[in-house]
C-alpha cells in the first residue's frame, strides 16, 4: 500500500477515526459495568423495585 | 414479539442482550471486509491521488452525522407526541454518538482538505453547517447534563431538537444554494452515482459497517441509560425510605 506524498494526512485521519471509535466503545462498556454494579450494590442493601412488572425507564 | 412490547424496558433489555453479539460480530465482519477494500483494492483517485482513502471514513460520518439527528428527531417526536416510554432514552443515547460523528467527519474533511483546497478549514456553506450542527449536539448534550429530571430534560431536549432539524436540508442542500469549494453530491442524488463503482463499492461497505457500529453502540448506550434510570429510581426509593 503506497500512501503517497499525503501519507501523514491519511494515516492521522484513520488513526483519529479509530482512537473516537475505541472511545466511545471503552465509555459505553464503563459505563454498563458502573450500572450493574451499583444496581447490585443497592439490591444487596435490600433496595429493590417493588414490583418487577413495573419499569422506571 | 409484537412492536409494541419494545415499549417495555425489561422486554427491550432482553431483546438487546440476545441480539448485540451478533450485530457486533456482523460489525466486526463488515468493518474487515470495508477496510481491505479501502485500503488495500480500491485504486488512487486519478485527481485526489490516495487521499481519497480519507473519504471512506470522512464520507460515512457525515451520513451518520446527520442520521443520529434523523433518528434524535423521529425520538422528539416519540418524547412530545405519543410519549413512548423509550423515546427520550433513544434520544439521549444517539446524542454522544451523533457529535462523535460529527466530531470525526469534520477533522477528516479538515484533513483531506489541507493537501487538496490547501486549506484545513474555509467558511464554506457545507462545512459551516456541519459544524453548526455539531454546535447543537453539544447543546443538547449540555441540556441532558443541566436539567436533573429526565422527563423534564426530555422534553426540553426534544424541543431543541426538532427546532436543529431545520439543520439538515440546509446542510444537503448547501452545496447547491451557494458557491462552495466542498463538491455537490456524488452518491446521494437524482440519477446515478457519479463516482466509479471501484471506488462507491468500499464506499458503501464502509457506509454499512459504520451504520451497524451506530446501531450496536446505540442499541449499548439505550441499555446504559435505562439502567441509569433505574439506579436513580432505586436511590430515591432508599431516600424515601430513610426519610
Amino acid at each position: 500500500m503506497h500512501l503517497g506524498p499525503y501519507a501523514g494526512f491519511i494515516i492521522a485521519a484513520y488513526a483519529v477515526a479509530l482512537a473516537v471509535v475505541a472511545g466511545l466503545i471503552g465509555w459505553i462498556i464503563a459505563d454498563h459495568r458502573a450500572q450493574m454494579r451499583t444496581l447490585h450494590d443497592l439490591e444487596t442493601r435490600g433496595i429493590s423495585r417493588r414490583s418487577s412488572t413495573r419499569e422506571v425507564a | 414479539m409484537p412492536l409494541l412490547d419494545l415499549a417495555n424496558p425489561s422486554r427491550f433489555l432482553s431483546l438487546v442482550d440476545r441480539v448485540l453479539p451478533w450485530l457486533v460480530v456482523a460489525t466486526v465482519a463488515v468493518f474487515a471486509i470495508g477496510l481491505y477494500q479501502a485500503l488495500l483494492v480500491a485504486p488512487d483517485d486519478y485527481q485526489q491521488g490516495a487521499t481519497v482513502k480519507i473519504m471512506f471514513i470522512h464520507v460515512p460520518n457525515a451520513w451518520l452525522a446527520m442520521f443520529c439527528w434523523v433518528v434524535m428527531s423521529i425520538a422528539a417526536l416519540g418524547t412530545l407526541v405519543w410519549r413512548h416510554p423509550l423515546a427520550d432514552v433513544a434520544a439521549k443515547a444517539a446524542a454522544p454518538l451523533g457529535a462523535a460523528f460529527t466530531f470525526l467527519c469534520l477533522l477528516t474533511g479538515s484533513l483531506w482538505g489541507r493537501p487538496m483546497w490547501g486549506a484545513y478549514w474555509v467558511w464554506d456553506g457545507r462545512l459551516t453547517s456541519v459544524l453548526v450542527l455539531f454546535i447543537m449536539y453539544l447543546a443538547v448534550l449540555a441540556l441532558w447534563r443541566t436539567v436533573e429530571d429526565p422527563s423534564r430534560a426530555a422534553r426540553a431536549a426534544a424541543i431543541l431538537t426538532l427546532v436543529g432539524a431545520i439543520n439538515l436540508p440546509i446542510i444537503k442542500f448547501s452545496v447547491d444554494w451557494w458557491a462552495t469549494l466542498h463538491q455537490p453530491a456524488s452518491v446521494m442524488r437524482l440519477g446515478a452515482p457519479t463516482i466509479h463503482s471501484s471506488i462507491l463499492v468500499p464506499l458503501l461497505i464502509m457506509g454499512l459497517a459504520f451504520m451497524l457500529l451506530f446501531l450496536t453502540l446505540h442499541l449499548a448506550a439505550m441499555r446504559n441509560e435505562i439502567l441509569r434510570r433505574r439506579v436513580r429510581t432505586l436511590r430515591l426509593m432508599q431516600a424515601q425510605a430513610g426519610a
